[in-house]
């Protein structure tokens, strides 16, 4: 025991002295690694079927199903040669970036509005952008079709660009809060003594030390466009406007003969540019993440 | 003369000027994009659908008020109850679910294991990519002739033959499982990285204290971990039920509501009726139905864990 407690004086992390490395295999390692198998099985098993040629897709018995003995590029080729994927892929793209840059445009000024501006009404104002966030799409996409359709942007673009920040406005917004009071006010005094105006003040000095929460909120509502769905299915019809989600799941099933090779490459690349996109920014990420949630 | 003009448009820059460091006019100039956008296509459409919901509107002809007829069918509608227990069923245990093995594995996260920060990166990818795809991956591992998993439960003996491979997406009650499988899948990494975050923010000296007077680690986790969590898991807890009684995703790319309109929850069940069925009316009436569980479940995870600081008037802000 007192060699115990000696060793955790030493050791400043608490008390991981109390556990012994056997102790840790069986509680820590072996439940982790399980949990990190289940989690990316989906996405290997995506990678796998998306390069094996058919008649090892469907034949268990003669090659193992969990590896690839001749991968093929074939479905890959079908997938941006015979299908409208790369059209959807551009759809995606455009929308997702037109739709983020929108939506931070309108965030940064509610944002600093509401937290610099001292209006009346400010704290009720961004309780109610808060409760905007906690309206499901589910529930509005009726509606919204038929305005989007009465507004004659049904089957564009356009149908997705404005409505998705009706979901990003409200995150952004109250994402951008917690950075702006984070800034510190005396920072703006100094600047309002010096002449500068409040468009100035926002634009030289509260926004460049907000760069992290501008980048954190532009990612997080980049992955959130490119995963939206429902709305998406609701306001497209035509093949050549959809965008990747929609595309793969109502234009690649075709009937009742699934083509699990294609179906996967295009589950694959659809996914692949958010992973990409979301490894370079992993600390952003979780950290806007988890800072929405602590707001 | 151009001295004259010079200094017009000086005193005109500099009223515009003097109107932009008007804190009202400049609050209103500044919340203007948010609020149109937000009050156009939120609130508006909220309101509207609510509206619709006691109309008989459907594609392409604007509805008439038609009263509660709509409700009225629905009250009588099979389907639609079975979506609503569908709903509640795939919304608790896969909340349960979620809420267990994310905090498990907050938990494991939050022990000092290497290659943390990869391992953190690497488990929040099924929250990432697109719902939608994932939902295909597992409609492929469920498939019920090359279903991955039945092979491995051939492999191992569980399964005599294909003849017997289970029927994951054939069966009503095999279909709800695989649906609430594939959402705790992706729940897991969110609820996960919250409460990691979480724990973080707890002292190691609440735990060395603990301990001390002689607790085990099981009280450890009860009286520390639980109550400095609980204002992070009320809140997150709040956003999962939120989203998992919503959802549509899933459940539209897996089974469409199949097999015979038994796995439909009240967004599928909305959707199908309003787009492919063209009866908007009864589509907005059931997407209405969904607000006061909405508002329910959402007070009810809210205050029922964040008791304590809602009884003192704890900061909103």
């Amino acid at each position: 025991m007192t060699e115990a407690v000696s060793t955790a004086l030493a050791d400043s992390t608490g008390m991981k002295y109390l556990e012994t490395l056997p102790r840790r295999v069986v509680t820590v390692y072996v439940p982790l690694v399980l949990f990190v198998i289940i989690l990316l099985f989906p996405f290997y098993w995506m990678g796998v079927t998306t390069f094996k040629p058919n008649d090892e897709l469907y034949n268990y018995s003669d090659h193992n199903p969990f590896w690839i003995s001749s991968p093929t590029l074939q479905n890959i080729r079908k997938l941006l040669f015979e299908t409208d994927y790369p059209q959807w892929l551009l759809n995606t793209m455009t929308i997702a970036v037109c739709a983020t840059a929108l939506s931070i445009f309108a965030s940064v000024l509610a944002a600093y509005a509401i937290t610099r501006l001292r209006f009346r009404g400010a704290q009720t104002i961004g309780l109610l952008i808060f409760l905007a966030y906690l309206v499901p799409p589910s529930i509005l996409f009726i509606p919204l079709a038929i305005l989007v359709y009465g507004m004659g942007i049904y089957d564009t673009n356009w149908a997705l660009i404005l409505t998705y920040p009706t979901f990003l406005i409200p995150f952004c917004t109250w994402l951008l809060m917690g950075y702006f009071r984070s800034i510190p006010y005396e920072l703006e005094e100094c600047a309002l003594i010096d002449g500068a105006t409040r468009i100035q003040i926002l634009w030289k000095i509260t926004l460049p030390l907000a760069v992290p929460g501008l980048i954190s909120a532009g990612i997080f509502a980049f992955t959130l466009s490119w995963n939206e769905f429902i709305y998406a299915l609701a306001f497209l019809s035509s093949t050549e406007q959809k965008t990747v989600p929609v595309g793969v799941l109502t234009e690649l099933v075709e009937g009742d003969v699934y083509h699990w090779g294609s179906l996967m490459a295009g589950a694959l690349l659809g996914s692949l540019p958010v992973a990409i996109f979301y490894s370079f920014f992993v600390e952003h990420y979780v950290s806007s993440l988890t800072g929405a949630v602590k707001e | 003369m151009s001295i004259a003009i010079a200094t017009r448009k000086r005193a005109h820059s500099a009223s515009l000027a003097r109107l932009l460091d008007n804190r009202t006019v400049l609050s209103v100039l500044f919340l203007l994009p948010a609020l149109t956008i937000l009050l156009l296509f939120l609130t508006y459409p909220l309101g509207l659908g609510i509206w619709m919901g006691f109309t008989d509107a459907r594609i392409g002809r604007p509805g008439i008020f038609i009263g509660l007829e709509n409700y009225v069918s629905l009250f009588d509608d099979d389907v639609f109850w079975l979506s609503v227990f569908n709903t509640v069923f795939y919304t608790v245990v896969a909340t349960i679910a979620k809420f267990g093995l994310g905090l498990w594995l907050a938990l494991l996260l939050n022990h000092a294991v290497p290659f943390k920060a990869v391992i953190r990166a690497v488990v929040l990818l099924p929250y990432i990519v697109p719902t939608v795809l994932s939902a295909l991956a597992f409609w492929w591992i469920y498939d019920s002739n090359f279903g991955i998993i039945s092979w491995l439960l051939e492999q191992i003996g569980l399964v005599k033959d294909r003849q017997h491979y289970i029927d994951f997406l054939g069966v009503p009650w095999n279909a709800r499982w695989s649906l609430i499988v594939a959402n705790v899948w992706r729940g897991i990494p969110f609820v996960a990285i919250c409460l990691l975050a979480g724990l973080q923010t707890i002292s190691p000296s609440l735990y060395e204290a603990a301990a001390l007077d002689g607790a085990n680690a099981w009280e450890r986790f009860r009286y520390v971990t639980v109550p400095m969590l609980m204002p992070i898991l009320a809140v997150v807890l709040t956003f999962s039920v939120l989203f998992t009684f919503t959802d549509f995703q899933l459940v539209y790319a897996i089974t469409r509501g199949g097999p015979l309109n038994t796995t439909h929850l009240m967004a599928t069940l909305a959707f199908q009726r309003a787009i492919p069925g063209g009866d908007l009316g009864q589509g907005a009436a059931i997407s209405t139905a969904m607000i006061p569980f909405l508002i329910g479940a959402t007070l009810l995870s809210y205050y029922g864990l964040q008791r304590r600081k809602w009884q003192q008037g704890g900061a909103d802000d």
